[in-house]
């Protein structure tokens, strides 16, 4: 029996989680412990998932006895393990920082009973998207996280979330309906929705069919990954929302897209036909999100911001279409989660300590709390791409890919990577030199939590708790560790590199899953491309 | 594969409206409009399938290309039932709206406006500053034996200057 043949329980472990914490709706505390629980336990056997696929090589789960190209497959290869054991790792340390909010705050600005279960099916969705060999049941899996992220975005019911809620939702709907017309489309013109069945299909047709195909499945999902300039919504829409959803918001849903992205432009459409204008969009995403989030005051935004800026690094890698390229934006992508959430996880311990997450009102935090200075410090400058952290090596993976594809446009993107990373630097050092560096009373309309004494009681977010305790142990040790699983996705980056170029390359190759998928004998076509090779 | 053209020219308008009304500010009109698209994508899943045959329930006596394609459907199906789990959380939306605001309305985002409003004018960057920036300000240089304004002395010691001012060591020569 294979450890991969478990992969389904990803899926159905969270929802079994999110039924069990509904039921148990009225009793916090059981609540809280089963939803920790079965994640820890998802946790636990997408590691065992990754490293039974470590040295590489794919593994299909048909579901319910209906073999391909018929029934559902789920394809466990590196690519997809990495990313549930990341993302699984990460939406346990904001389901943690969550609870510890909740128990400090009550349920008046978030009910929590409701959060638990909206929370697990999230998880669930994403999994299902990762693990799924069947475009359809990647639209379902993009529907289960979705219709949970609408909840989540509107939790409590405020003026503001309910119309940044609303952006939110009729955005994704029109990508889904998009994503929808082009299954459509590619069942009308293949008759499979099964990846692997599709990659063999979809190259006996002719080239003007394709790129429609190709071109809608990639508007698609360049909305929910947010590419410029598809990206609009986002900075509109995240940033209102309580602050652990942010957080898991931005680390996850928008990779979910860009992991679409790559199964489209690696295993149903390989070649470069589409290489160009996906260049211009990156490097166009980069800048333009970048120059953004300087002109942000509140960091919310800012981060928002940053973060489609950044989704540009990934969209390069993937559009270079080499080993060394795909591979450094398999790493990017595993980076970016991490420390994505763990800066807004902080912004909103920031919120809680300084009562506003606008830089504005803030300074002085770096004395009022070295710690949070420190929790701040270390992945503003790993998102800016500092020596010697992941987001350097990243770059700089990305970098050398460039400059080995030798194009004018692959300069120009390294060129345009480089200005963003340091305009990043920029932007968090800004933040930095405000919030944590001035003195408050230097602030422009400081808040009057920073400006009172320690220990003194203070009207804040909870309201009239001393100001010690407005960082509950909880919310600041779950920061603390995805802050150093950062760090350990820096001490740890050469096996992880060599992970991901070994995913690259089978992603590319094609032969790996197609064989896992369809059977040992099956024919896989050749990839043609303009240039001559890969 | 061939297509029925009613179902073709009933989806087409369906989009067609669809896209209207997603463009209008009300939320009630927008949800339509959304309905809409769902159910003229539902349509277009239809068409995929290819002629209506039979049921697709097995029996030995009936070829294969007889039977309808029943793959399609079950996609609807579920597009079915997501598109009703949408459209149930934004009628939660718009009368969430309704009682907040008393307006079916999107409204403007506070802090675009506010971006949008303020000055490119930096006072930390963009404020002017003085020419003479020296902690002390030189007004007289002593030359000769005698006071002359700074400006005028900086600019004799120009290169081109002949050094017109007229004074003692002028004199006489």
């Amino acid at each position: 029996m294979n450890i991969a043949s478990f992969a389904p329980l990803a899926v159905v472990l969270p929802i079994l989680g999110a039924a069990l914490t509904f039921l148990l709706i009225r009793h916090s505390r059981a609540q809280r412990a089963v939803s920790i629980a079965l994640l820890s336990l998802t946790l636990l056997l997408e590691c065992f998932l990754l490293a039974s696929v470590w040295d590489g090589g794919t593994a299909a789960v048909t579901i319910g006895g209906w073999l391909p190209p018929w029934g559902i497959v789920m394809v466990v290869d590196q690519f997809s393990s990495l990313m549930l054991v990341v993302s699984s790792a990460v939406s346990l340390a904001v389901l943690v920082y969550a609870t510890g909010q909740g128990m400090a705050d009550g349920d008046q600005d978030a009910p929590v009973s409701i959060f638990h279960p909206t929370y697990l099916i999230l998880v669930a969705g994403v999994s299902n998207a990762f693990l799924s060999g069947d475009l359809f049941n990647l639209y379902v899996g993009f529907e289960i996280l979705l219709t949970a992220s609408y909840v989540l975005m509107t939790l409590g019911g405020t003026g503001p979330r309910i119309r940044a809620g609303v952006t939110y939702v009729v955005v994704s709907v029109v990508s889904s309906v998009l994503f929808l017309i082009s299954i459509a489309m590619v069942y009308g013109a293949t008759g499979t929705v099964n990846m692997a069945d599709l990659a063999i299909k979809l190259g006996e047709l002719d080239q003007g069919t394709k790129t429609l195909l190709h071109v809608m499945l990639l508007v698609a999902f360049g909305i929910k990954a947010a590419v410029f300039p598809l990206s609009f919504w986002l900075p509109d829409s995240y940033p209102t929302a309580p602050a652990p959803v942010t957080a898991v918001f931005a680390g996850l849903l928008t990779k979910v897209g860009v992991y679409a992205m790559v199964r489209t432009e690696t295993l149903l459409f390989p070649g470069d036909t589409l290489n160009t204008p996906l260049m211009v969009a990156a490097l166009l995403t980069m800048v333009v999100g970048i120059l953004g989030a300087l002109a942000q005051d509140d960091i919310k935004r800012l981060l928002s911001f940053t973060l489609v800026s950044h989704i540009g690094y990934m969209v390069f890698g993937l559009a270079m279409s080499s080993t060394a390229g795909l591979g450094a934006a398999v790493f990017y992508v595993a980076h970016h989660i991490t420390i994505q959430t763990s800066l807004f996880l902080v912004t909103g311990l920031i919120e809680r300590r300084g009562g506003s997450s606008s830089v504005d009102r803030l300074g002085g935090l770096a004395k009022l709390s070295p710690l949070l200075a420190l929790l701040f410090f270390v992945p503003a400058m790993n998102l800016a791409g500092i020596p010697p952290f992941s987001g350097f090596l990243g770059k700089v993976g990305l970098m050398q890919a460039g400059i080995e594809l030798g194009t004018p446009l692959a300069y120009a993107l390294v060129i345009g990577g480089v200005l963003t990373s340091l305009l990043t630097l920029l932007a968090v050092a800004r933040v930095w030199n405000r919030a944590f560096w001035r003195s408050p009373a230097d602030a422009e309309h400081p808040d009057p939590v920073l400006l009172a004494p320690p220990l003194a009681r203070v009207a804040g977010p909870g309201a009239k708790r001393n100001t010690v305790t407005l960082l509950p142990r909880t919310m600041v040790g779950s920061t603390l560790g995805l802050v150093v699983l950062g760090v350990a996705l820096t001490v740890f980056a050469g096996p992880l590199f060599t992970v991901s170029d070994q995913a690259a390359e089978d992603m590319l190759d094609r032969t790996s899953y197609i064989h896992a998928v369809l059977g040992e004998d099956t024919v896989v076509p050749m990839v043609l491309t303009s240039g001559g090779g890969k | 594969m061939s297509v029925n053209l009613t179902l073709l020219i009933v989806m087409g308008a369906l989009y067609a409206c669809g896209i209207y009304l997603i463009l209008e500010r009300s939320l009630t009109r927008v949800l339509l409009g959304l309905m809409l698209l769902a159910n003229a994508t539902n349509l277009l899943i239809l068409a995929t399938g290819g002629y209506s045959g039979l049921a697709p329930l097995y029996s030995k006596d009936i070829a294969a290309q007889d039977y309808n394609d029943p793959l399609p459907q079950a996609l609807i199906l579920t597009s079915i039932v997501i598109s009703f789990a949408v459209t149930a959380f934004m009628l939660g939306i718009i009368y969430r709206t309704w009682v907040l605001a008393r307006q079916d309305e999107i409204q403007d985002d506070v802090e675009d406006l506010r971006v949008a409003v303020t000055p490119s004018f930096d006072a930390e960057d963009d404020a002017e500053i003085p020419e003479e920036t020296s902690e002390f300000p030189v007004a007289t240089v002593v030359a000769g034996g005698r006071e002359i304004p700074a400006e005028r002395a900086a600019a004799e010691e120009k290169p081109g200057s002949n050094n017109v001012a007229p004074g003692p060591e002028g004199v006489g020569k």
